[in-house]
């Protein structure tokens, strides 16, 4: 990689030297879709919170492309606001000041060539006004049905092409298609004009911190290795839950679903996280390779009726406000059968996991906000306490929870103080943002660097992708053929049939 | 809520501690660090103050011991403070009076968390030997600051002879954000390298760092020319292409000039003690780059081209 030799070129970086910060190399960013939502909430305070850090490097630039008629200075004054509102670390003038020197906008709609060839002229025109060299990261923050119409603009207008210098990058956000057909369709089209290690498929929910922190946690430590198979470990429940409902996102929402939202690519890779064997490194490929392993081995039950669970928001209250319905939300049609809540039994038929179910849920409207992977250990096979001493005592858990609140705790039993042999459930906490100086930084923020950065590694890749569609689209297909999901009160833990679910199996969902 | 005890022992203090925290509900495994100072009356303040905010982002026990020597008779006074008013850690600060002065370490050892490292911080005197300091000796990581002191110049030297792994100072700390913005102007291509010049204020420690540290990487002449400061005002690289220019006369914004690219501004604060610190206890293993910068350090004649030599170098060499 280009970037790699520059560093190892740049006699000032040493591995050695761990107070220098891993700073971007010179580039610009250009985002498509600059005016959305996510771009004023989440891109460009994320890009100002990484300048206030010192992890840009003084050659950037970000380059702005919307249907707006903008100059570079009302640009600035949107990126302004954007910062002043969303931003995770103070403003500060002269941080603001330096970095704004780079903003460029470029106006135009997407069939239009001229404005693809006034792209191509700013960022060329860049490379000597801010000293990117030429890197280019392009951020498609756009429909994916925008996608095509964009790449072949990129390649038409010759951006896409590093003839010139520098390297070139593409960054996609999820969902990466609806089924598996849409997205080899899409992978085809990003192919066709990107080499794969030029392709960034962003999933915000699953920050690297996280994918890191617990890699640590399972390969850093001798204590939960031996016990991490099936002779002590029950069910894994792995929960993405929402206390928000879908807002403002109906046409993207609405026949996609809970499914296709989150256990596509959250939820499956956080199991695969958790079930995967040791890589042989961390390296991109290593960690793939393990993680492709244990998404081949997925087997579905087969009765998908009792082993998987759907539902869709109803009106109530929550939380002490009153709030509406899925079918209440605008723009949705009447006919929609689309589900706000999903819950999947997967196993993965291995040695290692044999008997082990993987319980996964997702939802929206529900209790809180939490995402969570809770290993659940096996009862001791023999306890030689009488029955009533041990009648509070529950299974022996570990909970690594994602966001918010990233950290560890364990559940197990104690005896309670006093003359009486009283056994009950502990727990004990570590939380991440307690113990380290450190305070983890924004998904957004780790994304948009590990790009300029050039750090794919655990990015899926389109064969991730496609095989956590092969996983999925049966359970899809047998609930379109089942009609309407089954509604749930908004705050609670979703509809009685996930309940039932894991009833089924003799065991209950943890509230998280 | 602070709670004072006068003629007291560490024990005492380990109980007092124990008992607030249990009556805040609060326990104290989330802690991931002791950070020991030592200072004086003058400076406890502001160090405590400092190092507290470090607390804020991660918990830890600040044991700040203020040794105030006199024919008095020996004596502990402790104040604590526990939870709220100082952030998620507790503080303990510890005057030392008459004799028990002399025995800071005997005071120290029972106040150290269990098996988490341990920081000691000298805000401005420090033993010429860190780690051979009784206290120092507690202690995995050692943090000076030879700007603090009389004859900085005279104080790194001091250091780099006694140097221990583990040993760190924040004159050192202050070059990191030089260090950061130039080996980024040196990501882009460049032509080969002939020499570097550095401009500082007299007698600054970080200068000297920043010199060896460069002479080091580049291994070409790095030459010392003296400034009005504050603090580094300016490092030139010079290449077969022309020089790569990085100057901040004001202490705040750097102003980064390159060849064939146009000159821009760029963030280059002089950094308060919070952050300082804050860098320093992010890692707590030896800090092989500063160890070599350290050795690199000479004390010589700043190449400023002056006919006659300036006596308060000549003052600093004796």
């Amino acid at each position: 990689m280009r970037q790699a030799e520059f560093k190892s070129q740049n006699p000032l970086r040493s591995p050695v030297d761990r107070r220098l910060p891993r700073v971007a190399g010179p580039c610009a960013l250009v985002i498509f879709g600059v005016t959305g939502d996510l771009s004023r909430k989440k891109l460009m305070p994320a890009v100002y919170d990484l300048a206030n850090r010192g992890l840009l490097p003084p050659s950037f630039a970000l380059v702005g492309f919307a249907r707006r008629d903008y100059s570079d200075q009302d640009f600035a004054k949107e990126v302004h606001d954007a910062v002043r509102e969303h931003s995770r670390t103070e403003f500060r003038e002269d941080v603001w000041a330096q970095l704004s020197q780079g903003f460029r906008f470029v106006a135009g709609d997407f069939t239009d060539d001229t404005a693809f060839d006034a792209l191509a002229a700013t960022v060329t025109a860049l490379a000597n006004e801010q000293g990117t060299g030429g890197n280019t990261a392009f951020y498609l923050s756009i429909p994916p049905s925008m996608f095509p119409l964009v790449v072949q603009q990129l390649k038409r207008s010759g951006l896409a092409s590093d003839a010139r210098g520098g390297w070139r990058r593409v960054v996609v956000e999820k969902p990466f298609g609806h089924d598996l057909q849409s997205a080899q369709e899409l992978n085809q089209v990003l192919d066709d004009v990107f080499p794969s290690g030029s392709i960034f498929r962003i999933d915000h929910y699953l920050g690297k911190e996280t994918v890191q922190n617990l890699l640590a946690l399972r390969f850093a430590n001798t204590l939960f290795e031996p016990i991490w198979n099936s002779n002590y470990i029950d069910h894994v429940q792995i929960t993405m839950a929402e206390d928000i409902g879908i807002g403002s996102r109906a046409g993207y929402y609405d026949g996609i679903g809970a499914a296709r939202d989150v256990i596509q690519n959250h939820l499956l890779q956080l199991m695969a996280l958790t079930a995967m064997e040791e890589p042989v490194s961390f390296g991109a490929q290593h960690v793939r390779v393990e993680k492709e392993k244990v998404l081949a081995s997925v087997v579905l039950p087969d009765d998908l009726d009792a082993h998987t669970a759907r539902g869709q928001y109803g009106p109530g209250w929550q939380g002490g406000e009153e709030v509406i319905g899925y079918m209440q939300e605008a723009n949705i049609p009447p006919t929609s059968c689309t589900e706000t809540y999903a819950a999947i039994t997967l196993h993965v038929d291995t040695r290692r996991w044999a008997g082990v179910p993987f319980y996964l849920r997702t939802g929206k409207r529900l209790g809180r906000r939490v995402s969570e992977i809770a290993v659940v250990f096996k009862r001791a096979p023999h306890l030689p306490f009488a029955t009533t001493d041990t009648q509070e005592l529950g299974s022996n858990t570990l909970v690594i929870r994602v966001q918010p609140d990233e950290g560890i705790s364990m559940k197990f039993g104690s005896k309670v103080p006093g003359t009486q042999m009283e056994v009950r459930d502990v727990t004990m906490d570590f939380a991440y943002g307690d113990s380290f100086t450190e305070s983890s930084p924004e998904a957004y923020e780790r994304l948009i660097l590990d790009v300029l950065l050039g750090d794919p590694p655990l990015f899926p890749r389109h064969e991730e992708v496609e095989m956590s569609w092969r996983i999925l689209d049966p359970i899809l297909e047998h609930w379109a053929s089942d009609g309407k999901p089954e509604q749930y009160d908004p705050g609670t833990w979703g509809p009685a049939s996930s309940d039932e679910m894991l009833a089924r199996d003799g065991r209950v969902w943890r509230r998280p | 809520m602070t709670t004072r005890l006068e003629n007291t022992s560490a024990g005492e203090i380990v109980r007092t501690i124990n008992a607030e925290r249990h009556r805040i509900g609060a326990t104290a495994t989330g802690m991931v660090l002791t950070l020991v100072i030592v200072t004086d009356e003058e400076n406890q303040s502001d160090a405590t103050r400092a190092a507290s905010y470090s607390a804020m982002e991660h918990p830890c026990r600040i044991v700040t011991l203020i040794p105030r020597p006199g024919r008095a008779d020996p004596q502990l006074d402790a104040n604590i403070d526990v939870g709220d008013t100082m952030g998620p850690g507790e503080t303990v600060r510890l005057r030392l009076r008459g004799e028990l002065s002399e025995h800071a370490a005997s005071v120290a050892l029972p106040l150290l968390l269990p098996d988490t490292p341990v920081v000691v911080w000298w805000p401005t005197q420090a033993p010429s030997v860190p780690s051979q300091d009784p206290v120092g000796a507690l202690a995995q990581r050692r943090i000076t600051d030879a700007a603090a002191d009389v004859h900085p110049m005279h104080t790194l030297i001091e250091r780099q002879k006694g140097y221990t792994a583990g040993d760190t100072d924040l004159a050192w700390t202050r070059t990191t954000v030089w260090r950061s913005m130039l080996a980024a102007s040196l990501d882009l291509p460049f032509a080969p390298i002939t020499s570097v010049d550095v401009r500082c204020e007299r007698s600054n420690p970080s200068g000297a760092l920043l010199q060896a540290w460069l002479h080091n990487c580049l291994d070409v002449p790095v030459d010392m020319h003296r400034s009005q400061g504050p603090g580094i005002t300016d490092v030139t690289i010079n290449t077969d292409n022309g020089p790569i220019d990085l100057s901040r006369p004001d202490g705040r914004t750097g102003r980064l000039s390159r060849p064939h690219v146009a000159s821009h501004d760029v963030p280059l604060p002089r950094r308060d003690l919070k952050d300082l610190i804050g860098e320093e206890l992010r890692r707590l293993d030896p800090d092989e780059t500063y160890a070599e910068a350290l050795a690199a350090v000479r004390l010589e004649q700043p190449k400023s081209r002056r006919r006659t030599p300036d006596p308060a170098d000549a003052e600093e060499q004796t």
